[in-house]
């Protein structure tokens, strides 16, 4: 019989304990300026020229909170996704499938554009 | 014996027994706000990479933004971005075990909604004001 503190030890059935619920939190907390500041950024530059927008992302302060948003959406998204995957889907391997299709979904669409906002950024 | 035992389990009573109510819905559209992002995540990725490839790239997604799909698709994301952002600090809340009565749970419910459309069209408003009403 599993005591209280054991399972807290053991920190319940997945052994990852509350990490997710406050991943998912942490990312929510950090998302809410970052949405913020890249709808300001994208409004302000509607109409703008190529140029003007490169040069804008290529700001180093802009780039390291373009950066910080694909980073933070990134974790927040895959872990939402999970969710209702998790929730929803109920064939075992049909869940196992989708499971890991959010996770390289979220990888690339956050590699590519980290490695899009790095390209920006060193000018190349 | 797992299959017999699965039929004659009482089930509790499920979604579609419910009058759908308005927190009821508004969980539901917090998860479908937050999926549909999903790609509107792709689309950011998509324009930022279009960015570092260079004019011509950029004007074929500057051209698709444009194009009546595109701006249908941007309105109904800035829409799904804003409410989810907004149901996201309403979560926030409740964390805290705060606002959890019915009476907050309906107005913390209006708020989201109407704020949000009420934002979302802000943004395009000013977003037609700066690009000078083209």
């Amino acid at each position: 019989m599993a005591t209280p503190l054991k399972r807290v030890r053991g920190l319940g059935t997945a052994r990852h304990g509350t990490e997710t619920f406050w991943r998912q939190r942490i990312t929510a907390v950090a998302n809410v300026p970052l949405v913020i500041f890249l709808v300001l950024s994208i409004v302000s530059h509607i109409g703008a020229s190529y140029g003007e927008v490169k040069a804008y992302l290529a700001n180093p302060v802009v780039a390291v909170l373009m950066l910080a948003l694909i980073l933070s959406a990134a974790i927040h998204m895959r872990i939402g996704l999970r969710e209702i995957i998790e929730d929803y889907v109920h064939g075992e391997g049909c869940k196992i499938a989708s499971l890991m299709l959010v996770t390289f979904f979220a990888a690339i669409v956050g590699l590519a554009s980290i490695l899009a906002i790095v390209k920006i950024s060193l000018g190349s | 014996m797992t299959k017999k035992l699965e039929v004659e389990r009482p089930l509790s009573p499920h979604l579609q027994i419910y009058r759908p109510m308005l927190t009821m819905m508004m969980s539901i559209a917090h998860r479908i706000s937050g999926a549909s992002l999903a790609v509107g995540f792709a689309l950011l990725t998509w324009w930022l990479v279009a960015i570092s490839l260079g004019p011509e790239a950029y004007a074929t997604v500057e051209a698709f933004f444009a194009s009546l799909v595109g701006r249908a698709l941007l309105f109904l994301f800035t829409w799904a971005l804003i409410h989810h952002m907004l149901g996201g600090i309403r979560h926030l809340i409740w964390d805290t075990g705060a606002a959890l009565d019915k009476t907050s749970i309906e107005v913390a419910a209006w708020l989201t909604i109407l704020s949000s459309t009420v934002i979302t069209i802000l943004i395009w408003v000013a977003g037609y004001a700066l690009q000078g009403g083209q």
